[in-house]
């Protein structure tokens, strides 16, 4: 382990510089109009759990999304956004819309891929009730069936621009 | 005297004409009873039990061999498998809830898929309006002389994971008994596939579970070139092949860090999603997408490997083959990690082969079973590979197992990327009736996919079963006696699909 660890600080970090304007930007964006407390409460409200790999891949040293003072918690009722992924089925509506309500105000929805926007390739029918707006009003949509990690963060870039 | 399954069944009923690789039997009830006698007696595993519109069918292996039994129910009810192969429980309530196919005799008649929300109840059998919601009932649990209190946890957890409702029975802090009730994802992907083309069923099939989007579409693929009866082109074997290989380290990469993480050594979790995270890398460079989502169809897979892909991934795995091997000797040489893993969460081997389950959990339990190997397929069959086997079946050995098979991944890729055929990597398909079936290895475990095409080619019924069908009521069995701190642990150990199973 010691070895290991010993490499990793001799190695320059695996963390990414490519998206370096867009994370200081994220950074100062989320410093001064949320001092650092934006809080994201991950929801699948009847995904295939390809955007949860995604999201799980933001945690990674790569992207290390919690350097940019955006942190994943583990209540709604610590959350400033909601992290919607899936189209809504039928069998999860009334807890995405409990989970909703838990949310403490002022909260913002993002609806995260393809099923999230409309329902996808899940056509609205018995089972399924659509995208995440046919259950909660959703704020911000991030396309992609999933989208990269990189594109989840652009797209939280996005919604800070709109934080008023 | 044991007698081979597939002669017992030719003396039980017609072969079906069209139905490939292996043979279905139209069985009437007698036989089918006949069956159920011989199931309490000899040793032939369940592969799966699933509903059609006026029919039951049972998928069942013997040794090399499969072969399905169905029963024509005109009356919507046929004698209940579960009595002799437990792990068919959940599949009847599943048939009963999507066709309303009734189970004579099954222990647990509670609705499963079906949670009273739907806009039809019935949705593929005749469908009818919905019940009015009832409560569901857990099972009631009992400890001599002990007052017990349940822990309700869910649909929505506390981690970025997949909705499901967890009601632990607890004596203290010590679990007496974990009940999962499952089915909040159900899209209806079943009744979607129906009067698709193959190729455009072929994206959902991708979407069953996102994490074996390979595995699955290449099970949905082959079960269709059962159907119709056609070879993909050699190159195209080699390439999903590469595929499922990538997805499997994917997958066994980020779950041995999230196990490790839960074990509180987050350390391993960082090194194993950076390894994850260049796996996906190279998969989004050399087949453009990061999951490689539909890049498997019927026929063959729609992108080819230039020369520096293949070499760039020839590059990937002997950077990964060191890397991975100096963190799992961190693994193995952390007594506070070990002391964790070890004697946490044990399936016993007994239970494993009761419920049939596969990949790791079963191979971590004892069950040797792998479809890469048997009933095996290409390019596996020109293949020598190592399958892990242990009986320890803890948390540990599930660790131990997905280590194994990530070294041997690595091994397959190199040699398959050597060996590549050259030539076409897409066969055009038939649109044409036909029956077919296909068993496949994902990263958890046997997938077997179930699908019948009309004379227009178009999909009339298509049964994905997801390895987490086996695997789920084994989880219920590993954590009794363990602490609630360790159900996580427990939890990420098996890391079955919800979406995979909840269709």
């Amino acid at each position: 382990m010691w070895t290991l660890l010993a490499r990793n600080l001799l190695r320059r970090p695996v963390t990414m510089t490519g998206p370096a304007a867009l994370a200081a930007a994220l950074d100062l964006k989320a410093v001064q109009k949320l001092g650092r407390s934006l809080s994201i409460r991950q929801v699948d409200a009847g995904s295939c759990n390809g955007c949860e790999l995604e999201i799980h891949a933001l945690n990674n040293p790569y992207y290390d999304l919690e350097r940019l003072g955006l942190k994943f918690v583990a209540s709604p009722r610590h959350a400033d956004i909601l992290l919607v992924t899936g189209p809504v089925t039928r069998n999860m509506a009334e807890a995405l819309r409990r989970t909703y309500r838990a949310t403490p105000d002022p909260k913002w929805v993002v609806a995260m891929g393809d099923c999230a926007f409309d329902g996808g390739l899940f056509q609205a029918g018995y089972a399924v009730l659509g995208g995440v707006g046919e259950a909660v009003p959703v704020d911000l949509h991030i396309r992609g069936c999933p989208p990269s990690p990189t594109h989840v963060l652009e797209g939280l870039m996005a919604l800070l621009d709109r934080v008023a | 005297m044991a007698r081979e399954l597939t002669s017992l069944l030719s003396g039980m009923g017609p072969k079906v004409a069209g139905h490939g690789p292996w043979p279905r039997h139209m069985l009437d009830r007698a036989a089918w009873l006949e069956l159920l006698r011989h199931l309490a007696q000899e040793d032939f595993p369940l592969l799966g039990l699933w509903g059609d519109t006026d029919t039951v069918h049972l998928a069942l292996r013997d040794g090399a061999s499969v072969a399905v039994a169905s029963l024509s129910c005109g009356d919507r009810r046929y004698p209940a498998v579960s009595p002799v192969r437990p792990s068919a429980g959940r599949l009847e309530r599943m048939a009963r809830d999507l066709f309303g196919l009734e189970a004579e005799g099954a222990a647990d008649r509670r609705p499963w898929l079906d949670h009273g929300k739907w806009l039809l109840a019935r949705p593929e059998g005749s469908p009818t309006p919905p019940a009015a919601e009832a409560a569901y009932e857990f099972l009631p649990a009992e400890a001599r002389g002990a007052v017990l209190h349940q822990i309700p946890v869910g649909p929505v957890h506390a981690g970025i994971i997949e909705p499901g409702h967890f009601r632990f029975h607890v004596n203290g802090e010590t679990v007496v008994r974990l009940e999962a009730r499952l089915g909040f994802t159900h899209k209806g992907i079943e009744a979607q596939m129906v009067g698709r083309t193959p190729h455009d069923a072929s994206r959902l099939a991708c979407r069953i579970s996102g994490d074996s989007a390979v595995a699955h579409s290449l099970a949905f693929a082959r079960a269709v070139e059962a159907a119709v009866g056609l070879q993909a082109p050699a190159r195209a074997h080699h390439l999903r092949a590469v595929m499922a290989e990538l997805e499997r380290l994917a997958n066994h990469f980020g779950d041995i860090g999230a196990i490790c993480n839960d074990a509180t050594f987050p350390l391993l979790l960082a090194q194993f999603t950076i390894l994850r995270e260049q796996v996906l890398r190279a998969a989004q460079s050399c087949f453009g997408h990061r999951l490689m989502m539909d890049r498997i169809v019927p026929g063959g897979v729609t992108t080819d490997l230039d020369g520096s892909g293949a070499a760039q991934l020839v590059d990937l795995v002997r950077r990964l083959r060191p890397t991975l091997a100096d963190q799992l000797r961190v693994y193995e040489t952390r007594s506070s990690l070990l002391d964790r893993t070890v004697l946490t969460g044990i399936v016993k081997a007994e239970l494993a082969q009761r419920f049939g389950a596969g990949g790791y959990v079963g191979r971590a339990s004892g069950q040797g079973q792998d479809a890469r190997r048997n009933p095996g397929y290409p390019p596996y069959t020109e293949l020598d590979f190592p399958v892990a086997v242990t009986t320890q079946g803890d948390v540990d050995a599930r660790v131990q197992i997905r280590a194994q098979e990530a070294a041997a991944s690595l091994d397959l890729i190199e040699r398959l990327l050597g060996g590549l055929p050259t030539g076409p990597i897409l066969s055009e398909l038939a649109m044409r009736a036909g029956e077919g079936m296909a068993l496949v290895e994902g990263f958890r475990g046997e997938i077997l996919t179930w699908v019948r095409l009309g004379e227009d080619g178009l999909i009339q019924r298509c049964h994905p079963r997801d390895p987490s069908w086996f695997q789920w009521p084994l989880l219920e069995a590993a954590i009794e006696g363990n602490i609630v701190a360790d159900f996580p642990l427990c939890n990420k150990s098996f890391n079955c699909s919800y979406s995979g199973v909840d269709l």
